[in-house]
């Protein structure tokens, strides 16, 4: 019925579209008409401090929340709409899982509601597994877990259903260096084989690997491009000294 | 689907959550045979209806302290009785004075006969008072105080716990973050409200089951009527206080502000479930009582515990229970908007 691909000139390359993005909650606002482009197959970073807006951003786009001003696109349909809920992964800044459940039931529960079942669900529950090196702890009740095993926990949650876009807020976080680097070649596979990422990070190292990011502070976005064309453009060495000179400088 | 994935993890949580577990089957069987040790009664005004008799008898009656209502025959009477508006019908077997006791509350059987024999006593001036004839509409005086009281804290326990456990479990799953998570795919708002009526219903069902059980079998409350239709008024009590505790629970921050619905929610429902008699209230008070699901179980309970009560004389109390329901879970639904908009 919906044909995605006729409904703008720009979806057939564009995964996330948003324009002129408000949303404040009371008299704050933590959004100020952001527009940005992501387009299919890149990973695309939200680089910021706490505080800079990018869960909200992130909410927008997963129609969990919706806009006080602008418009939110997501494969082609404006959001929020619930069909394109089951094409996207979702992993967000806390991990949302069941404690008293087994990874395994945990894993089992979320894919159930994208409609997986029966084998195809137990095979992929051990490929994502692997993927997330949680295999042998499959078994366990989630309250027994790190910190860090929650986090692969809830990315392997995002992955079970295959999505086409991919949106974690924050994956990284307690995880310890050697599998950070793991987490990230991974997303760097799933990129190759077409998904899109939006990822939202606070390391400034994390953004060196991202294809283009945004770099926001205070709901606004204040500089937009590749790492090297951020980095080139402010005449800084590292990350944090571009997000530095964009945002104004040291005092 | 989704709602059978969804109730089937409620299922298993609930099942490795036996502490909680415990709480919702053997907490309201405690409190009940604490009940039963502890219980004792009230006075209240005895309604007297009379036929056919003596003016200064009725008078006699109405400085006892009874509430007098004259009939021109024993059938009206009786029946005025039979829908629970009388405790008592004096009438006159040729010349010997006869009571007809409703019966099914021993508080007033007390009082009826303590009224009636001062009258009597009274009339009778310096000779010996005449025997009264005995005869009662349901049981045979042999109620004790706690059934009466049984027939509805049965319903009041199956309440309260299903209204605690399903308004914390919703809550956690706000406050854990795994509402937004389970917002995030394509589970529709209603799917995850009947979800958790599904879930949490099986577990209902048993506590029902249970409650119903104990109290009839073990504890031996009276039980006159069909063990099954104490069994649907338990379930359908449990619903209404499945959804409602659900609703509530999205107006709370965490389970202490939960725990604060119990004096705002649960205690009021205790006065006007029956515990205390609504003859003693004001109009407009007992008006409050009719708003509120407990007073539709426990009215529902004590005529098929105590009077025998059958599906004819039950089936308002059920839908009303059932309206209750339904107007919770569609509640629930629209306060999920909160969370996500569509």
């Amino acid at each position: 019925m919906n044909l995605p691909e006729h409904s703008s000139v720009a979806s057939s390359y564009d995964c996330v579209v948003a324009v002129d993005v408000s949303r404040q909650f009371g008299k704050k606002k933590v959004l100020d008409e952001i527009s940005l482009t992501v387009k299919r197959g890149e990973i695309f970073g939200l680089l910021g401090p706490s505080g800079s807006g990018k869960t909200t951003l992130v909410r927008l786009v997963t129609g969990l929340d919706i806009p006080d001003g602008g418009s939110i696109t997501l494969l082609g349909e404006p959001m929020p709409k619930l069909n394109v809920l089951s094409r996207i992964g979702y992993m967000a800044q806390s991990d949302a899982l069941y404690g008293e459940l087994t990874a395994q039931e945990n894993l089992e529960f979320f894919s159930t509601l994208y409609g997986l079942r029966g084998n195809s669900l137990k095979k992929r529950i051990q490929e994502v597994a692997e993927l997330v090196k949680l295999s042998d702890d499959l078994k366990k009740p989630v309250q027994q877990y790190s910190g860090g095993m929650k986090r692969r926990l809830s990315l392997a949650v995002a992955l079970m259903h295959e999505p086409e876009v991919l949106v974690l807020d924050e994956p990284t976080v307690g995880i310890d260096p050697v599998l950070r680097k793991s987490v990230w070649n991974e997303l760097d596979n799933l990129r190759r084989g077409g998904v899109t990422i939006l990822v939202t990070t606070h390391v400034m190292d994390e953004a060196d690997k991202c294809d283009r990011l945004a770099m926001l502070r205070d709901g606004k976005v204040i500089a937009l491009g590749t790492p090297e064309q951020l980095k080139a453009d402010s005449h800084s060495a590292t990350m944090e000294d571009a997000f530095i000179t964009y945002g104004g400088g040291v005092a | 689907m989704r709602i059978r994935a969804l109730a089937f993890r409620i299922i298993r949580q609930f099942i490795k959550d036996k502490r909680t577990l415990a709480l919702m089957l053997l907490a309201p069987l405690l409190v009940l045979t604490l009940m039963k040790l502890v219980f004792d009664g009230q006075a209240v005004d005895p309604r007297i209806g009379t036929v056919q008799i003596p003016g200064p008898v009725i008078e006699a009656l109405q400085s006892n302290g009874a509430d007098v209502t004259p009939f021109d025959n024993e059938e009206q009477a009786l029946a005025q009785m039979g829908d629970a508006e009388l405790d008592a019908v004096f009438m006159l077997n040729d010349t010997l004075p006869q009571i007809v006791l409703e019966g099914s509350n021993p508080t007033k059987i007390r009082n009826v006969m303590a009224v009636a024999q001062k009258s009597l006593q009274k009339l009778g001036g310096n000779g010996d008072p005449p025997q009264l004839e005995l005869s009662y509409l349901h049981g045979s005086g042999d109620r004790d105080i706690f059934d009466y009281y049984g027939s509805v804290l049965v319903g009041f326990f199956s309440f309260f716990f299903v209204f605690l456990i399903a308004g914390v479990s919703f809550l956690r799953e706000r406050t854990t973050g795994t509402l937004q998570r389970l917002l995030a795919t394509p589970l529709r708002r209603w799917e995850v409200v009947a979800g958790y009526l599904l879930g949490f219903g099986l577990f209902t069902l048993l506590q029902a089951s249970l409650i119903a059980w104990y109290a009839t079998s073990v504890l031996g409350i009276a039980l006159e009527g069909s063990f099954f239709l104490v069994l649907l008024m338990n379930l359908l009590l449990a619903l209404a206080a499945l959804t409602l505790g659900t609703l509530l629970s999205a107006y709370a921050q965490n389970e202490f502000q939960m725990f604060q619905f119990i004096p705002l929610i649960i205690v009021p429902q205790i006065f006007f479930c029956g515990l205390i008699d609504l003859q003693s209230m004001p109009e407009w008070l007992q008006t409050v009582g009719k708003a509120l699901p407990l007073y539709y179980g426990a009215d529902a309970l004590r005529g098929i515990m105590l009077r025998g009560a059958g599906w004819n004389d039950i089936w308002v109390d059920s839908i009303v229970l059932v309206g209750f329901s339904v107007l919770f879970a569609i509640l629930n639904v629209l306060a999920l908007r909160k969370h996500r908009r569509i």
